[in-house]
């Protein structure tokens, strides 16, 4: 990654522990680029609350420092950092109807009365919830909490906004919806929002970039297809998307692309993601729907499978087969490129093209 | 076609108006289901609870002594015009009467039951008593006047009428410090003889008092214990329900031994040179004040930990995140989502406090009694349970009051759904 112009926000070399003794984040080093939609994506416990905390004031790092439009704000209190923040919860003010919980930012900053009813009125325009604002939050569905509390987030015109898994109470149908209603409010409104989940599907369909968090460290910063397409190790390829993973050692190492021998003693031509020299151990990460399935050995990249099982899903079929003592070796292929079903328990061949094989460092056990 | 849709109307209405049967069979069915299992409890009540109240409530207002003495004095005065002096047959009547009851108790509460009313009245039933019974042929209207010349004044046959009806309003007029005249109109007490509203007014205000010491020392332990971490909050939930584990009498009489004027608090004043004379901090109202809050603090603490354990903590956070101060935030955000608290435990302090008996008691000097007191003393001690029962009346009237009130503004000012 290129390094970013002109950063709303950076972290340098921050670090985080509540205990003393165990950092939670290792030596964060992340810039925000204005207006973007970054994603903090990692599983649960992985520091992506704590960094978010930190941003918004709410903890303070261990050390480092982080900046926010090129100033620091390490001791300035979460009340006059101007961040607006979306928790998992809503936090809606229930003793508030959802007028006076949208006016709330804007009264603390003693606007006009005037100017607060215009910018409360455009608040609920954005999110459709122009007739709830005499309501009380607690008479609203889950959806329309998460409406308003985006609209309060949004409605005193931060410069920067967080979010914590906001859509985690919602029911699947709803969040789907939530995700691209969210997305649209940001790219119409312009405003950085960094955002925060485990949930992979999320992440890509609403970011900019994603950061891939595990154990306190980002893993990779990329774009979305970027990073599904070239994982930088195989915690990105196994957290992102389905991959199937088959371990070997490498052969020859030619830059861009190596030869990787599997423990089978078969040989695959791959795509380098960063590997060491010859004869140091790699993990090959494959996704489901880059292979192919043959009939014969006949070509380069091919590999003897075993059909275990088939599982039609209407519009495409997952085979599990195994291949080179994997038994959990998926292929992903729509019903129509199939002229004819293998059976289970069927010899074939599987074939990838090597650049859809990414040789990566193995995970430490 | 057009037959299908018109069988397809009229058939509909027909399963729904069935369904609706069902269902209110089936709520009945429910209901009754409820009411049998809440039946003993409600059975109970009523027969510990609301019967002995209802009971003693009506003391208040219950009149038997004169009419059981003279029923039929009272009968014919019930026809007297009441400008003159009553017939002869009302003093023939009164001399019978009085013969038959000479010496037993019921005359005795006769007499004192007038003597309430007007004093020396008392002395008078008993002296005519005494004379009974007359000797044959001699005319009572004459003898009555000549053992006492109050027989020939109208005045104590309004009061033996008015004494004799089956109900009265004198006990409850009286506790409101109001007086019933001869012809039936009321006035104030006279300030030299008012005592018990400005009892009631004192009970108020020495209840507002601690419940509002309550308020002020248990909404920030109540704070502490929802805000610290489970085990922690645990250990001081132990120590708030401390008081609860000794009797009232043990706590009050500790401090009644710390408070004196020997006693430790005052000797660690001196000891630091704070005073040089020992603080009267007992038998006065400082020390009921110290007693009562402490004996009551769990009652305020409980409730507002219990509203206050169901407030977020990321309230505040959100709160801050839109631009508000810490302080403020807690200002307008967290406290008024206690105010369910405060209002449910200022209420029971507050309603506690007002029917508290045993603190002020032994505590407190004659300036620091509180309804209660009185209604002990007219229990035990005059035995006149009337005033006893005006006086809890009152009491359970402004109680009601109040609960009324705090329920109307708290349905006012929560959210129509509720949490
Ligand atoms: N206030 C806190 N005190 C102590 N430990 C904490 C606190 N907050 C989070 N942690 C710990 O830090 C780790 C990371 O937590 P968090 O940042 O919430 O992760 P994520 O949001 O990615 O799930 C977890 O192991 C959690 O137990
Ligand atoms: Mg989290």
């Amino acid at each position: 990654m290129q390094p970013i112009a002109d950063p709303i926000v950076t972290f340098r070399h921050v670090q985080k522990s509540y205990d003393g003794e165990n950092l939670i984040v290792k030596d964060l080093n992340l810039d925000v680029a204005q207006g973007e939609f970054l994603t903090l994506l990692g599983p649960s416990g992985s520091g992506k609350t704590t960094c978010l905390m930190m941003l918004a004031g709410f903890e303070t790092p261990t050390s480092g420092e982080i900046c926010l439009d090129g100033q620091r704000i390490d001791t300035v209190p979460p009340h006059k950092r101007g961040i607006g923040m979306v928790f998992q919860n809503y936090a809606l003010f229930p003793h508030m109807t959802v007028g006076e919980n949208l006016r709330f930012p804007l009264a603390v900053r003693k606007l006009p009365a005037g100017e607060i009813d215009a910018k409360v009125k455009r608040a609920l325009e954005m999110v459709q919830l122009q007739e709830f604002a005499s309501r009380y939050p607690q008479q609203l569905s889950g959806g329309q909490q998460q409406r308003i509390a985006l609209a309060r987030a949004l409605v005193f015109e931060p410069k920067l906004v967080l979010m914590d898994e906001p859509l985690g109470a919602l029911d699947k149908q709803l969040r789907e919806h939530m995700q691209l209603e969210i997305k649209h409010i940001h790219q119409s409104l312009g405003v950085t929002f960094v955002f925060v989940t485990h949930d992979q599907g999320e992440a890509l369909t609403m970011s900019d970039r994603i950061a891939v968090f595990d154990k306190g460290i980002i893993q990779q910063i990329d774009r979305p297809d970027a990073l599904y397409d070239a994982p930088a190790n195989a915690f990105v390829a196994s957290f992102i998307g389905e991959n199937n993973a088959l371990d070997g050692h490498i052969e020859h190492d030619d830059g861009d692309s190596c030869g990787v021998r599997l423990a089978d003693g078969s040989f695959l031509k791959a795509a380098n993601g960063g590997v060491g020299r010859a004869g140091e151990a790699a993990m090959l990460s494959i996704r489901p729907e880059r292979v192919r399935i043959v009939a014969d050995a006949e070509g380069a990249n091919r590999l003897p499978a075993q059909v275990e099982e088939l599982i039609y899903l209407g519009d495409h079929l997952r085979i599990r087969l195994r291949v080179a003592g994997n038994t959990n070796f998926t292929v992903k292929t729509p019903v129509s490129r199939l002229e004819r079903s293998p059976g289970a328990g069927q010899n074939v061949h599987v074939e990838i093209a090597p650049e859809h094989i990414r040789a990566l460092t193995p995970m430490p056990a | 076609m057009s037959t299908d849709t018109l069988t397809l109307g009229a058939a509909s209405p027909e399963p729904i108006a069935g369904l609706k049967q069902r269902l209110r069979r089936a709520e009945r069915r429910r209901k009754l289901l409820y009411g049998a299992l809440i039946a003993p409890l409600a059975l109970f009540l009523l027969v510990a609870f609301l019967w002995p109240i209802g009971a003693l409530l009506m003391r208040s207002i219950d009149n038997p002594e004169v009419r059981g003495v003279l029923p039929q004095t009272l009968a014919i005065l019930d026809t007297w015009s009441e400008d003159d002096l009553p017939p002869a047959e009302a003093y023939a009547a009164l001399a019978s009467e009085l013969a038959s009851y000479k010496g037993t108790p019921e005359l005795g509460g006769a007499a004192k039951r007038l003597n309430r009313e007007t004093p020396g009245y008392r002395s008078l039933i008993m002296k005519t008593a005494r004379k009974m019974p007359l000797a044959e042929g001699v005319d009572p209207q004459g003898a009555l006047m000549t053992i006492d010349s109050r027989w020939s004044d109208v005045d104590i046959w309004h009061t033996i009428k008015r004494t004799g009806t089956p109900y009265t309003a004198f006990y409850m007029l009286s506790a409101l410090d109001l007086d019933i005249h001869a012809d039936g109109s009321l006035s104030a007490t006279p300030p030299e003889e008012a005592i018990y509203l400005d009892i009631l007014a004192r009970t108020f205000w020495m209840s507002l008092i601690v419940a509002v010491c309550c308020l002020l020392l248990g909404f920030p332990v109540a704070y502490l214990m929802a805000t610290l971490p489970q085990d922690k909050s645990n250990t001081l939930m132990i120590f708030v329900l401390l008081p609860f584990w000794t009797s009232v009498l043990v706590r009050v009489a500790a401090w009644i031994v710390l408070l004196q004027n020997e006693g430790l608090v005052n000797q660690a004043l001196m000891a630091l040179g704070i005073t040089d004379a020992p603080l009267q901090l007992v038998f006065n109202r400082t020390g009921v004040y110290i007693a009562m809050v402490h004996i009551l603090l769990p009652f305020m603490v409980l409730p507002l930990y219990s509203v206050m354990k169901g407030i977020s903590p990321v309230y505040m956070r959100a709160a801050m995140s839109l631009g508000c101060p810490p302080f403020k935030s807690f200002w307008k955000v967290y406290f008024p989502q206690t105010l369910p608290g405060i209002g449910a435990g200022t209420l029971l302090v507050f309603i506690i406090c007002m029917g508290y008996y045993i603190t002020p008691a032994l505590l407190g000097g004659p300036q620091e009694q509180m309804v209660s007191y009185f209604i002990a003393f007219y229990t035990n001690q005059t035995i006149n349970w009337g005033m006893a029962a005006a006086l809890s009346t009152v009491l359970l009237a402004a109680t009601l009051v109040l609960y009324v009130f705090y329920a109307r503004r708290l349905g006012a000012n929560q959210a129509p759904a509720g949490r």
